[in-house]
């Protein structure tokens, strides 16, 4: 009990302590950067009276250690601090942009591990067959087909050839403001709502961004699949259960896939967590107001709170869904108490 | 033969194509809304008093009026708006507006000469980045109460420091930074002493044709029509789309998704020529792209060395064959639309007269050099035929792209050796851009005021006078004379290679009628709108 107590208290602390770790190297890359934040609050042409001013308000006339441990105060406090480029609190337009891009994201991680799984055992089972080569060649391309490709690809034919798809963005403009957000999941929304035809819309404007976010997802899925499962065929045991006289599908599926199940656990987190990092070029040809555009745009304008706070964010899904995978180990590894 | 399984399985996959059913639901936008795909992220307050951005200017403009409005087809003509009519006093010093009765606000309440004090009052006060505009008046927060003021319910009165031109008043007046707000609403919504700063970034108190319902950065913003304002055509709303990809809007707007897409490139642009189902229209705006030498470089400190390099650029083939559709060659500092403005172009590419010259300079041999610009097309291709235009000559240049505003901030931390930039224009008049080009008052580091010839470190005082008397001149007609000679003076004898001049294109859907562009962002305008 004590130890188990003990390494609970130890991982939060590290925990706590990656968090810390990355809002300071955030936090001082954010300053040393080579842009004027004040430039995004007042624009390029306003008189130096009014940049000064803006950067007395800012606090940005103080030493750096200075201005860090103001802002860790604040987020301590729970306050993540202004965004200079919307004047919303960073909190408030995280809550905004997140859940877009983790509707996405969920939807594209379901789809490509429903889908990857199988294909990935597929091949290693046909291994070097003439299915084992296709489903290499369809995941290379998923890998080096850049995003932006085949998004615009997508678009045009499915949108403006063919018009069997809804066109960028997350909702029809019919849509727009009708659906009152509660989860910040659209279909959510939609179902809780009640509004069916705000449902089939948004679920069709869901469509082909997760498709494009779900094969490239689904590319690194079929691999990884691929290669632990056929590490596992050459074992021992798979062989016992093949003399045993089971059928080849038994032995895959009730023998061998429960050794990787563990492995791959840990690829699809990293994937979810990749997802949920915000896809900035899927969020900028499907015009998707999520995480990756506001992260870039905040950036870009050296809008530091917005950086600082998302960065935690990520970092905490990255943490969050590693201890998840830590936790998952524990319930389908036997080895492992 | 088909195996159960595999019925089973195709069975599961059919209801995902009833996806194509989806369909009938994309038809084209409904006739009361106007949809423009365009890029919203340059803004960052909707207070006409504190915005000074190009896409928060534009919203701004359709949801307030001000006392007087630029004339879209004469730049050297204002027209009222809110004012009917106005006043000079011999001394050139007090200004008296007649307002205009039966106007509304949004709020049904009326307009009076109150708001309109109150509105002018507010901005100096504030004193945010568009607040100089008007501040170069002599108007502060101290005396604003009685240098702005309203004797009685139709009249205002400005009182300024000094004798002033009445047209640079009225030009500085039909700048955002004018506009005229409801003094209830402001106030209602006040937080502390900030007069409904905060509130007004989000909502709008104006008597413009439109209204705000919503923004919701890099989303969308929507206006709706303003149940008592003069609208009349069959807008209800309109709904700007934070289209991000210009390719995605030109898929948006073929497909009828939207009725306007304002970003386009100019490869885009030229596929839609010749196109019947899509409108375009083009307007030369404020906004000029240029290149500044920056004078604390040894080599760039030669006149000659100024002059090489205007000879040496091939302004009409870099037009021609870069932004043929979105930049049109200008080479005076006020750009073409703006009252004022000298249109004519005398450097042509000459690579024997630059040579000479930089011979003539002493770098027989050329030099090496860097030139900073921004990332964004279509700069890194306009960069590159500098670089081989003055490889011609023998200047070695290495080119450093970088975003937008860090290319500004190195120029603002006089850091560069050449910029190619662009630089927008405050409001309808010469001075906005002969002031920051001519007038730097104070060449150190530390100065206090950092006009864009400051980051540059050119500072001479001939042009510099030659600006102050154009600004000063009471005759509308002498007035503009002396901007033109102090633009041909400029164009010799300073460190500034004006290129080009930005052009905006609104690509529409052939049923939108009564778009119009202006010059500056704040008079783009959707006050004629209608849809067929």
């Amino acid at each position: 009990m004590i130890r188990r107590l003990k390494s609970l208290g130890s991982q939060f602390g590290s925990v706590l302590a990656t968090l810390f770790g990355l809002s300071v190297v955030t936090f001082m890359i954010g300053r040393v950067m080579p842009v004027d934040p004040v430039i995004a609050a007042v624009g390029d042409n306003a008189s130096q009276e009014v940049v000064e001013k803006a950067r007395l308000a800012m606090g940005l006339d103080q030493p750096l250690i200075v201005q860090y441990w103001h802002y860790l105060t604040q987020v301590l406090q729970g306050d993540f601090g202004q965004s200079v480029l919307t004047h919303n609190e960073v909190a408030s337009d995280i809550a905004h942009y997140f859940p877009a891009t983790m509707e996405l994201a969920t939807y594209a991680l379901i789809i490509a591990t429903v889908i990857g799984v199988p294909l990935g055992i597929w091949a290693a089972v046909r291994q070097d067959s003439l299915t084992d080569q296709i489903i290499r060649v369809i995941c290379l391309a998923g890998h080096s087909v850049p995003v932006f490709v085949l998004a615009l690809l997508a678009l045009i034919i499915f949108y403006a050839g063919l018009g069997i798809a809804p066109g960028p963005g997350r909702q029809g403009i019919i849509y727009q403001d009708m659906i009152t957000p509660v989860t910040g999941f659209l279909t959510i929304d939609c179902l809780y709502a009640g509004d069916w035809d705000a449902f089939r819309d948004a679920v069709a404007h869901l469509v082909l961004p997760v498709s494009i976010l779900s094969y490239f997802s689904l590319a690194y899925i079929t691999r990884m699949t691929r290669a632990f499962m056929l590490d596992a065929l050459r074992g021992e045991f798979i062989v016992a259960a093949r003399a045993k006289g089971l059928s080849a599908r038994k032995v895959v599926l009730n023998h061998a896939f429960p050794t990787i199940a563990v492995q791959l656990l840990t690829v699809l987190a990293l994937t979810y967590a990749g997802l949920l990092e915000g896809a900035v070029v899927t969020e900028t040809v499907f015009a998707w107001p999520g995480l990756g555009l506001y992260l870039t745009k905040a950036l870009m304008n050296g809008d530091m709170n917005p950086v600082v706070g998302c960065t935690l964010l990520i970092g905490l899904i990255y943490v969050a869904l590693n201890l998840l995978a830590d936790i998952l180990y524990r319930v389908f590894d036997p080895r492992v108490s | 033969m088909i195996s159960r399984r595999n019925f089973l399985a195709a069975s599961a996959a059919f209801p995902a194509l009833s996806y194509l059913s989806f369909t009938k639901a994309f038809a084209a936008t409904p006739q009361s809304v106007l949809v423009v795909a365009m890029q919203l992220d340059n803004m960052t307050s909707l207070d006409p008093h504190e915005g000074f951005e190009s896409v928060g200017a534009e919203i701004c403009g359709n949801m307030y009026h001000k006392l007087v409005a630029p004339n879209l087809e004469d730049p050297d003509k204002v027209d009222p708006q809110i004012a009917e009519s106005w006043t000079a006093s011999e001394d050139g010093k007090t200004f008296t507006f007649k307002i205009r009765k039966g106007l509304k606000f949004s709020s049904g309440a009326p307009v009076t000469s109150e708001d309109c004090a109150f509105s002018l009052q507010r901005a100096v006060k504030l004193n945010k980045s568009p607040a100089f505009i008007i501040t170069q008046f002599g108007f502060n927060a101290d005396n604003a109460e009685t240098a702005i003021t309203a004797p009685d319910a139709e009249t205002v009165v400005l009182k300024t420091e000094n004798p002033t031109a009445l047209g640079l008043l009225l030009y500085c007046l039909s700048a955002n930074v004018g506009a005229i707000i409801e003094k209830k609403a402001a106030l209602d919504h006040a937080e502390g002493d900030d007069l409904g700063n905060a509130w007004l970034r989000q909502n709008s108190a104006g008597s413009g044709e439109f209204m705000l319902k919503i923004w919701r950065a890099s989303d969308s913003v929507v206006l709706l029509k303003n149940p008592n304002g003069d609208y009349k055509g069959n807008i209800e709303r309109i709904i700007m789309r934070h289209i991000v990809d210009p390719s995605s809007q030109l898929l948006m707007l073929k497909q009828g998704d939207v009725d306007i897409a304002r970003n386009l490139l100019t490869e885009q642009l030229k596929g839609l020529e010749g196109d019947d189902s899509i409108k375009l229209m083009q307007k030369s705006t404020a906004s000029i792209m240029l290149m500044s030498l920056n004078q604390s470089v040894e080599q760039l400190q030669n006149p000659k060395v100024w002059e090489a390099f205007k000879w040496a650029v091939g302004y009409r083939s870099m037009q021609k064959n870069i932004v043929p559709m979105t930049y049109v060659v200008h080479q005076a500092i006020v750009p073409e639309g703006l009252p004022g403005a000298y249109n004519e172009n005398p450097y042509e590419q000459d690579l024997e007269k630059a040579k000479a010259l930089l011979a003539e300079a002493g770098y027989p041999d050329g030099f090496e050099i860097e030139i900073d610009h921004y990332s964004a097309p279509p700069y890194p291709d306009i960069a590159q035929a500098i670089q081989s235009d003055l490889g011609k000559i023998g200047i070695k240049v290495t080119l450093l792209a970088a975003e937008n505003r860090q290319v500004l901030t190195k120029m603002r931390a006089r850091k560069h050796q050449i910029a190619l930039s662009s630089w927008g224009t405050d409001y309808f008049d010469p001075n906005s851009n002969a002031d920051v080009f001519c007038i730097n008052q104070d060449n150190s580091d530390d100065a206090t005021t950092r006009p864009f010839c400051w980051r540059s470190h050119f500072q001479d005082d001939k042009i510099a006078a030659m600006a102050e008397e154009a600004r000063d001149e009471p005759d509308p007609e002498t007035r503009i004379q002396k901007y033109v000679e102090l633009q041909k003076y400029y164009m010799n004898n300073s460190p500034f290679v004006v290129m080009m001049q930005s052009s905006v294109v609104a690509a529409m859907r052939p049923n939108v009628e009564g778009v119009r562009l202006g010059t500056l962002p704040d008079s783009h305008s959707y006050a004629g709108t209608s849809k067929a």
